[in-house]
């Protein structure tokens, strides 16, 4: 074979998408070639594409499952825009995500060469179709024989074909092959030598394969980190945040996207002298856990949407009664059932307000993966000082995103000390609310002469049910005193960009990374836009409405609904804005914009970006909700 | 009542402090005259009393009706809590606190209707507590509507021309769910019989579910009339691994030995709607009890801390 001339590209970054029937095996490729560029220095993010179903049927748009490795010289801080190059096991799961608009106009995609020529009528046609589709973009196709490369070495092309492919990888992208083979012999780890030894072997054969068939390499330098890092998922951070925070019970019923957070706790809790209790449904989950906490315990409860709205009237019954809790919602596409795979950021306002009567609570969102470990420790530690509930806001991008960050330093303060369980002094009442903060002291069970009976009936400070007019108001302006008291703790939050501008993007949680990115290409450009990210959102953080002013316009980006004027009925009275829009508005009278979009992916920097673009210059009109 | 002598001899040794049945009184009971919770809350306290309880160390754990206001009247700590679920609440505080003793007072509504999937699955889990479930037949709170358990053709104010289904049996239920440990059934007419039962649940290590027959005088004063008036109508079941009160042959004459190990008689009886039986159904203390097989060794912050470092080499990039 005649060797063509080899072209080396050097990039600060490229995004890869490997795309399989699920069942093949895509993850695994996917998490050792993340962990492989982590090593080497490289930042890293990672998104899992996976079917809501478990195995649907295979060779069809709807069984694609995959996974994204956007990875580059600098820190990465979300999936970015499209990927450059593709590896497909079939043609009907590429044609899904080019059907997403996931695939760059000139990405390079390797394609399984079995389908073309295949026996059967119906996938040829098939394969003939989707080709077609396909054909507008300016894709470079190349026919890779991964089944039968595959073959020579196993004889169950499924249990292979994925290492091939890492194999394909590693050989463009030049990866260090000893990190790879020490990164199997990890994720094998329970596996025989044997399947290590099959498993390295495939790597190598796509390595070889390439090396004989491609010309072309990326060379995406890496500056290895001073600091040590470690890399994990958003539900991996906060099931080690929550054993870092020293909570002992997690109280969960199954619901993704946030079960895998309870898979890591039920793995290790046990060493750490913790359980995790399944309930028998998610209104019990959060029952138990409000009891294992007015036991004494550090409790924890792991939901998603509709999880939360099945356990509003018990964290409302914690609120009123005062028993610290921590609650986790890993939010989903909603409402009801939604897209439970996918990512939305619609939980906000039912998080703050979803209750009957007032029933003030902390509400905040990890912009990060790092800061998912670390909202933990912040959750425990707010709702001990103010014995109230804490709501934890992360999301099915967070929860499966992948990223490298600095390896915490654990703190024994973090796992603070006993409760006080002296003698509780004659005359004291279970809720001497201070008149100035409404604390009191948190007396459980066992505590002499502490007996009392906490009641989700109206009570004074005695504890006892009361209906007087005085006791009523009081008990609720002690309750919502305690979320001002915190509030006089939080700083400001910081801009990203200048402090003052034509333009100021409000984010909340994981989108920090996108709405920065974007924030950085109109700015490169010389627009005058910043961006603040806020993660403490009931109460929000101080200083708000200062900051906004020092801005033309203000402008939240979130991944929920909201209406766009001008479509039909829709006015500037009957228009409903995003989440955090509604509430920014309320609490600033500052006459807030929203950009919003629910596709059920994370925002991508450049739908961001023109949608800056297009509130700075109005006469541009973007059509709302065209995430690509 | 040698029993009651040695326990209270033993606690007088230990504390030197000795508990009035009064002493675990907070406050008067706020029902109405002639309510069946005064007598379920009577005996709890001679219980108490018996077993020289320390007031800090228990939780009456409730969840909404008339009976859920227990917790208020008890010289102990409680948990009143919401509508039918007061059995998550209570399983959490044993798994938090297994050495705490955790007394559960639900209702029919409460427990065999909006709390009916806690009920069997706490029924499942076995932890170590008392349940009493006071059983009027009717919503009492709401004031006069259709519970589970009202009987067939009973008139309330949302079944006005009565009840159109037949009533749920809450000991046919709770002694069918796997892993059932103890089932019984008394009623508030009966004091010695329902503090006998509540002894021996509270001997019991496991979920000791025991339905309390309880008259409501103002909503169905005639569901157990003819039973109050007759004891011919009842049936006592008596065994030594039961509950057998003395005194009580006099009254009831009709008297089955049933073993309560044996689900299958169990089952039958419970079937049966010949008489109305009293006794322990069910007991079996071999079952395994949630808040033991659950118990994990403590450890120290800063072996968790050792542990944690260790962990995060699994993800050292």
């Amino acid at each position: 074979m005649v060797k063509k001339e080899m072209k080396v590209t050097k990039a600060s970054e490229h995004t890869v998408e490997i795309i399989t029937n699920s069942g093949e095996g895509a993850q695994k490729c996917a998490q050792i070639f993340g962990q492989t560029c982590a090593k080497m220095g490289n930042g890293v993010w990672t998104v899992e594409i996976i079917p809501a179903e478990i195995e649907p049927p295979h060779h069809t748009v709807t069984s694609t499952s995959g996974n994204i490795i956007r990875f580059g010289t600098h820190k990465i801080t979300n999936w970015g825009d499209q990927s450059k190059l593709a590896i497909a096991f079939n043609d009907q799961v590429l044609l899904s995500r080019h059907r997403l608009n996931s695939l760059d106009d000139n990405c390079i995609i390797l394609q399984e060469s079995m389908w073309e020529n295949h026996e059967d009528e119906f996938i040829r046609r098939n394969y003939a179709a989707a080709m077609e589709e396909m054909s507008g973009k300016n894709y470079r196709f190349i026919s890779v024989p991964i089944e039968e490369e595959a073959l020579k070495i196993v004889t169950n092309p499924s249990h292979g074909k994925n290492m091939f492919a890492l194999g394909l990888l590693a050989e463009i992208y030049q990866r260090d092959v000893s990190i790879i083979e020490r990164q199997i012999a990890n994720i094998f780890r329970f596996k025989s030598q044997k399947v290590i030894d099959l498993n390295i072997q495939l790597v190598k054969s796509g390595m070889a394969w390439a090396r004989e068939n491609l010309d072309f390499r990326f060379d995406i330098p890496s500056i290895p980190a001073e600091e040590e890092r470690i890399v994990m998922n958003g539900n991996q951070a906060c099931a080690l945040g929550a054993i870092a925070a020293g909570m002992e019970l997690c109280a969960m019923y199954p619901i993704t996207p946030a079960t895998s957070v309870s898979h890591e706790l039920a793995e290790i809790i046990e060493s750490y002298g913790g359980i995790v209790h399944q309930a028998e449904d998610e209104i019990a989950a959060a029952g138990v856990a409000i009891g294992a906490s007015y036991g004494g315990k550090v409790a924890l409860t792991v939901t998603s949407g509709p999880g939360m709205a099945l356990k509003t009237e018990f964290l409302a019954l914690a609120i009123m009664v005062e028993v610290p809790l921590v609650v986790l919602d890993v939010q989903r596409g909603g409402p009801s059932t939604g897209l439970p795979t996918k990512v939305e950021q619609s939980d906000l306002l039912s998080s703050i307000y979803g209750q009957h009567g007032d029933a003030p609570r902390v509400v905040i969102a990890p912009r990060s993966i790092e800061e998912c470990f670390h909202s933990m420790v912040t959750a425990r530690s707010i709702a001990e000082t103010f014995r109230t509930v804490v709501i934890v806001l992360t999301d099915a991008n967070l929860a499966t995103g992948v990223q490298q960050f600095t390896r915490p330093e654990l703190d024994i303060r973090w796992q603070q000390g006993p409760i006080d369980q002296s003698p509780v002094p004659e005359g004291l009442r279970p809720y001497e609310w201070d008149p100035e903060t409404g604390l009191s002291r948190r007396i459980i069970p066992g505590t002499p002469s502490g007996q009392h009976t906490v009641t989700g009936l109206a009570h004074d400070e005695h504890s006892l049910v009361s209906y007087h007019p005085s006791s009523n108001e009081l008990g609720m302006r002690m309750r919502s005193r305690k979320l001002a008291v915190f509030q006089s703790t939080l700083m400001p939050p910081t801009v990203y960009g200048d402090e003052e501008g034509d333009l100021l993007v409000v984010g909340w949680g994981s989108t920090q990374g996108a709405i920065d990115e974007a924030v950085d290409r109109a700015r490169a450009e010389g627009r005058k836009v910043s961006s603040c990210q806020l993660t403490f959102l009931s109460p929000l953080e101080p200083g708000l409405k200062a900051i906004f002013s020092r801005f033309n316009k203000v402008m939240t980006v979130e991944i929920n609904y909201s209406d766009t004027v001008g479509d039909p009925y829709i006015t500037e009275e009957t228009r409903r804005y995003g989440q955090l829009a509604w509430l920014l508005r309320a609490h600033t009278l500052v006459d807030i914009d929203c950009w919003t979009s629910c596709p059920g992916q994370p925002l991508r920097p450049k739908d961001i970006y023109r949608n800056i673009i297009a509130k700075l210059e109005p006469l541009q009109v973007v059509e709302k909700g065209e995430a690509t | 009542m040698s029993g009651l002598a040695i326990s209270l001899l033993d606690l007088e040794v230990d504390s030197g402090v000795c508990l009035e049945v009064e002493d675990y009184q907070k406050r008067p009971g706020k029902w109405c005259a002639g309510c069946g919770d005064f007598g379920a809350l009577n005996a709890v306290k001679r219980l108490l009393a018996k077993e020289q309880l320390q007031p800090e160390k228990m939780v009456f754990v409730s969840g909404i009706g008339c009976s859920s206001r227990f917790p208020h009247y008890v010289n102990a700590f409680g948990f009143h809590g919401i509508h039918g679920r007061a059995l998550p609440v209570a399983t959490g505080i044993k798994l938090a606190r297994p050495e705490l003793d955790v007394f559960v007072v639900t209702g029919d509504g409460d427990c065999t209707s909006i709390g009916a999937g806690h009920w069997i699955h706490a029924t499942r889990y076995n932890a170590n507590m008392v349940v009493m479930m006071l059983d009027n037949n009717i919503y009492g709170l709401t004031k006069n509507q259709t519970s589970p358990t009202t009987p067939q053709g009973y008139a309330s104010m949302t079944s006005p021309r009565g009840s159109v289904l037949p009533a749920l049996d809450p000991l046919q239920a709770t002694l069918g769910v796997s892993n059932a440990s103890f089932v019984a059934q008394t009623a508030d007419w009966v004091p010695a019989h329902l503090y006998a039962t509540l002894q021996a649940a509270y001997e019991h290590p496991g979920f000791s579910f025991i339905r309390i027959l309880q008259r409501c005088p103002k909503f169905t004063p005639d569901v157990f009339e003819q039973q109050v008036k007759d004891p011919d109508l009842t049936e006592l079941l008596v065994h030594e691994d039961g509950v057998d009160p003395p005194g009580l042959e006099k009254l009831f004459k009709a008297r089955r030995i049933h073993n309560p190990r044996n689900i299958d008689d169990a089952r039958s009886l419970a079937r049966r709607r010949d008489m109305l039986r009293l006794g322990v159904f069910f007991r079996d203390d071999s079952l395994p009890v949630y808040d033991e097989v659950r118990a994990v060794p403590p450890v120290t912050p800063q072996e968790k801390i050792n542990r944690l470092n260790k962990e995060f080499e699994r993800y050292a990039v």
